[in-house]
């Protein structure tokens, strides 16, 4: 700021000092303008790009649905329902939904259940603490191709390593890609490997806000530690176990990388569709062949309508079943 | 003359709280069983191509071949790979780590009409599945004649609610008011403040966001599949490009890909191990 004092050099006299009369208004204003407006500057990039690459193409997947593409002579057709009722009669894509919601109900609810027990054993006063939570963790800071690579051969069909360990134990060994619930089975542990530890985390994250002397006074009252983990631990936790439920729903409905990986990276999904997910459908049926893009918005619409729908009802089974527990 | 040093007396209840041996048996073998298979892609990725099935797991000398005829495989241009990733990974970390600060901050501390309903709208955009808007926007990307290109994969990731909703949570209990009052009154714009004051605090959290932002774009695999075209691949577009097809895939080679591309992510999450960890964990309390 220039000072009053004295003469100013005649360059300066141009910026008025802040006791000038003028100044100090228009400063004021701009301060009032500054605190009333600009927060809305501040939150207006995440809304208008949010809004362009998440929102918009949400919603203008419901329009594209509504018309036939044809690109060889670039031009849509408006056929209403009709990509709705193909979809609907269309045998693959009621098989690759029962894949995707198989797959989905295999890996998720053991791996939830495991997390919760994991997160139970982290949550003690131990050495090496930080060193086994990287353990429990390292899976899911891998690359999903990559896992998808890794796993297709330790569940190779005829020289896999999971094979190779049944067979020293006198099993024959699996077809793991053409019997499909081998495959399931196979891909469910793909999965599970990845985010059992990462779930567990978020559960340990949640116990560690618990008090300690709950515990105590139970123990005092003589409750045994698998009755406080049923009785304090998992109803006190509630709300982050219906965050994973939720979480790992709209995950794991949408499963693409890790089957895809496990098929070699072929999008069938196997040779009779065996392991073919709905995500993998929509791409098949999108971006290969005959680009049908309004049978794709229309699959992912139904797929939208599916994860709001089994999140609904994971919702409403867990409140209920640990509001029993409760009682 | 030395008495004996007071006997520590346990806290009640401290018995409860000790691991038992067997707790770490389980945490133990629970940690074995998530290393393994990493630990198996690396064995092979030194194998020779004829002993990628062999049992046991023993790793052989022919790393540094296999990486070099994965390097010289023309078609999955994996060192190109390397790099795309490394550029969009980081841009699209430092846009996130720019802006979730930035409306962080205003939600947290800023008061302004209508902030909690945006806010919530902020929440409810964590729920909406980016795969289904997959299709439109890829049309929109032809539309725009990005397609082939970078920004198909930069743009449409700059802002992430996930990183807005966490640097609030954050700067609302590592700011106090008095601090910015302290600012407002030296004369600070609400910018200066943002810049001069709530950025430094906020970094430790910043850190961990833009860890995890980092090692999700790096790990993604669809949209860059849909998007992208073999001339302009990211790292994990090229694994898929070495593993297309079972027959004729170079087995111990693809191996030392994945090895290459899983590799800097277990560097830095060997060295932040502790703040990602701390960041998983923070994440989905709050929420």
């Amino acid at each position: 700021m220039s000072s009053a004092v004295g003469a100013a050099p005649p360059r300066h006299a141009a910026t008025p000092s802040p006791s000038d009369p003028v100044h100090r208004r228009r400063s004021y204003r701009l301060g009032r303008w500054d605190i009333k407006y600009s927060p809305y500057l501040y939150v207006a990039p995440f809304f208008v790009l949010f809004g362009i690459f998440g929102l918009f193409p949400v919603l203008y997947t419901v329009w594209v649905s509504l018309f036939e593409y044809d690109l060889l002579s670039d031009t849509k057709e408006f056929v209403g329902m009709e990509n709705y009722r193909v979809v609907l009669g269309d045998a693959q894509f009621w098989n690759a939904a029962y894949n995707t919601v198989g797959m989905f109900v295999v890996s998720t609810v053991p791996q939830l259940i495991v997390a919760l027990m994991i997160a139970n054993l982290l949550n003690r006063q131990m050495r090496a603490r930080t060193l086994l939570r990287m353990g429990i963790v390292i899976p899911n800071i891998t690359s999903v191709a990559a896992v998808g690579i890794i796993f297709a051969l330790i569940f190779a069909d005829r020289y896999g390593l999971v094979n190779w360990v049944l067979g020293t134990v006198g099993i024959d060994p699996i077809a793991w890609r053409d019997n499909r619930y081998a495959s399931w089975f196979a891909i469910a542990t793909m999965v599970d490997w990845r985010w059992t530890g990462y779930n567990a985390l978020i559960y340990l994250g949640a116990m560690q806000a618990i008090p300690k002397d709950l515990y105590e006074s139970a123990a005092l009252d003589g409750a045994s530690t698998w009755r406080q983990f049923w009785k304090i631990t998992v109803p006190l936790i509630r709300p982050t176990i219906l965050f994973t439920i939720i979480i790992s729903t709209i995950g794991g409905l949408q499963l693409f990388t890790e089957p895809l990986m496990y098929g070699y990276g072929l999008i069938r999904g196997g040779a009779s569709n065996e392991f073919q997910t709905l995500a993998m459908y929509i791409y098949e049926r999108t971006f290969t062949g005959n680009f049908e893009y309004g049978s794709g918005a229309a699959m992912s619409w139904l797929l939208f309508l599916m994860i709001i729908v089994f999140a609904l009802i994971n919702f409403a089974l867990v409140r209920r079943s640990v509001k029993g527990e409760k009682k | 003359m030395s008495s004996p040093p007071p006997r520590r007396r346990r806290a009640p209840g401290a018995r409860l709280w000790e691991a038992s041996p067997l707790t770490y048996l389980a945490l133990i073998l629970g940690s074995v069983l998530s290393i393994f298979p990493i630990v198996w892609s690396f064995i092979i990725a030194s194998r020779d191509n004829g002993a990628v099935y062999e049992m046991p797991p023993t790793p052989g000398g022919e790393l540094f071949n296999n990486i070099d005829r994965m390097l010289a495989n023309e078609d999955a241009a994996f060192v190109y790979g390397l790099v795309n990733s490394v550029v969009v990974s980081s841009v699209v970390t430092i846009s996130v780590i720019f802006f979730s600060t930035l409306a962080g901050f205003a939600f947290a501390k800023l008061k302004f009409r209508g902030s909690n309903a945006l806010l919530l709208l902020i929440i409810l955009t964590m729920m909406v599945p980016t795969q289904l808007g997959i299709i439109p926007l890829y049309l929109m990307m032809v539309e725009f004649g990005w397609t082939g290109t970078l920004q198909a994969v930069i743009v449409p990731f700059l802002v992430q609610g996930f990183g807005v909703f966490m640097m609030r949570q954050y700067a609302m209990s590592a700011i106090s008011d008095e601090l910015i009052e302290a600012a407002r009154l030296d004369g600070c714009s609400t910018w200066r403040v943002y810049w001069n004051v709530v950025l430094p605090a906020l970094r430790p959290a910043a850190a961990v966001l833009g860890l995890l932002i980092f090692m999700q774009t790096w790990n993604e695999f669809l949209w860059p599949f849909v998007v992208l075209t073999p001339d302009t691949p990211t790292v994990q577009y090229s694994l898929k490009i070495l593993s297309s097809g079972p027959y004729q895939t170079d087995y111990v080679a693809l191996f030392a890909g994945t090895a290459l591309a899983t590799l800097p992510l277990l560097v830095v999450f060997i060295i932040f191990g502790r703040q990602i960890i701390g960041g998983i964990m923070e994440g989905a309390v709050k929420s």
